[in-house]
C-alpha cells in the first residue's frame, strides 16, 4: 500500500450543518422544558405521566433525543478523526459509536411510547 | 532582564534544554527582538530567524511566554520575567528557535493561493469596484508568519491533512476576490472532513494573529459559501 497522505473525501458540510441545526433543536426543547417546569411544574407521578403521555410532548422529546444522537455522532467522529490515527481502529470505533447511537434511538422510542 | 530560551542543536544535543540569560538592556532596546539580538551578540550560538524587524516579513514568529507572536513587535515592557522563549509549537525544530516550515507552506500552496482567471485579459487591468476591493480587507494583510496555524490544536493533530487557519484565510482571500473565477473548484478542493472541517472554532488563531486578522471568520465565510452552494 502506498503511504501517501490521502484527502478529498468531499463531505463534511452536511455533518457540520447537522451539528448547528441539532444544537438549535436542543436549545429550544430545553427552553420548552424549563418553561413547563416554571409555569406548571408536575407535582406528582401522575402529572409527570400525563405530561409525557401527550403526543406533542412525545414527538418533541423524540426530536430532542434524536438531535442529541445526531450531534453526538458528528462530535464523536470529530474526536476520533482528531486523535485516533490507525485507520482500522478508527473505522471500528466509528462503527461502534454509530451502532450504539442507533440502538439508543430505538431504546428512546420504546421508552417514550411506553408511557 | 531575565530570559529563558529554548536551545536545541540536533547535531550536538540529545535533548532540548532551556538556557537562562540575564542581560543588561539599553534604553533603546524596546522590543523583544532587540533583546534577542543583544543576547546573540553575547552568545553567537543562539539561532533565530529575523529580517525586517518591523512586523512585515513574519520571520521572527516564536512562542513568547506561552503565546505565539512576532518578537519584533512584542514590547519588552509588556513581558513578565523570566521571559520564556520557545520555537513555534508543532513544527520540527531545525535548531533553537528555527523551525521547519515545509508542512505549513505545503498546506498554503494546496489552496492555490493565486488569482485564477482564464478569460482574456483586458487591455489595461481587471478592475474592481471599491466595494469589491473592500471584500479583501482583513485577508490580504496576512504575512504567513505561521503564528496562527502553529497555535491551532487541529493543526497540531493533523498538520498533513488540515489546511490550517493561515491557508484557509488565503483560500477565502481568493474566494472573495471578484476577479477570481475558480470559486467552484476552490470549494471542491476544500469540501473535505480533514482539509476544512477539522476547524472546531477554537479561535487560538484569532487570539495570536500579530496582524489582528480573523481566520475563524474567514473559515466561517467559506462554510457559508458551501451552504449557499448546497442548500
Amino acid at each position: 500500500m502506498v503511504k501517501r497522505v490521502i484527502v478529498g473525501a468531499h463531505y463534511g458540510l452536511r455533518g457540520w450543518l447537522v451539528q448547528r441545526i441539532t444544537a438549535v433543536v436542543m436549545a429550544l426543547y430545553t427552553l420548552l422544558l424549563l418553561l413547563i417546569l416554571v409555569i406548571a411544574p408536575p407535582k406528582h407521578y401522575l402529572a409527570w405521566k400525563s405530561l409525557f403521555a401527550n403526543q406533542g410532548m412525545k414527538l418533541a422529546t423524540f426530536l430532542f433525543l434524536a438531535s442529541i444522537f445526531a450531534h453526538a455522532w458528528v462530535g464523536m467522529r470529530d474526536i476520533l478523526m482528531d486523535y485516533v490515527k490507525p485507520t482500522g481502529l478508527r473505522l471500528a470505533l466509528e462503527a461502534i459509536v454509530g451502532l450504539a447511537l442507533i440502538a439508543y434511538a430505538g431504546w428512546a422510542l420504546q421508552i417514550l411510547w411506553s408511557v | 532582564m531575565h530570559f529563558r530560551i529554548y536551545r536545541y542543536d540536533p547535531e550536538k544535543d540529545a535533548q532540548p534544554r532551556m538556557q537562562d540569560y540575564r542581560v543588561d538592556l539599553d534604553p533603546s532596546d524596546r522590543m523583544l527582538l532587540d533583546a534577542l539580538v543583544r543576547i546573540k551578540s553575547l552568545d553567537d550560538s543562539l539561532t533565530l530567524r529575523r529580517s525586517c524587524r518591523e512586523g512585515v516579513c513574519g520571520s521572527d514568529a516564536m512562542n513568547i511566554n506561552g503565546k505565539n507572536g512576532l518578537a519584533c513587535i512584542t514590547r519588552l515592557s509588556d513581558l513578565k520575567e523570566p521571559v520564556e522563549i520557545r520555537p513555534l509549537p508543532g513544527l520540527p525544530v531545525i535548531r533553537d528557535l528555527v523551525v521547519d516550515m515545509s508542512q505549513f507552506f505545503k498546506q498554503y500552496h494546496s489552496v492555490r493561493p493565486y488569482l485564477i482567471n482564464d478569460e482574456p485579459p483586458p487591455e489595461k487591468e481587471r478592475l474592481q469596484t471599491p466595494q469589491e476591493r473592500e471584500e479583501l480587507d482583513g485577508l490580504y494583510e496576512c504575512i504567513l508568519c505561521a503564528c496562527c496555524s502553529t497555535a491551532c490544536p487541529s493543526f497540531w493533530w493533523n498538520p498533513d491533512k488540515f489546511v490550517g487557519p493561515a491557508g484557509l484565510l488565503q483560500a477565502y482571500r481568493f474566494l472573495a476576490d471578484s476577479r477570481d473565477l475558480a470559486t467552484n473548484a476552490r470549494l471542491d478542493n476544500l469540501e473535505d472532513p480533514y482539509r476544512l472541517f477539522r476547524c472546531h472554532s477554537i479561535m487560538n488563531c484569532v487570539d495570536v494573529c500579530p496582524k489582528g486578522l480573523n481566520p475563524t471568520k474567514a473559515i466561517g465565510n467559506i462554510k457559508d459559501l458551501m451552504v449557499r452552494r448546497t442548500v
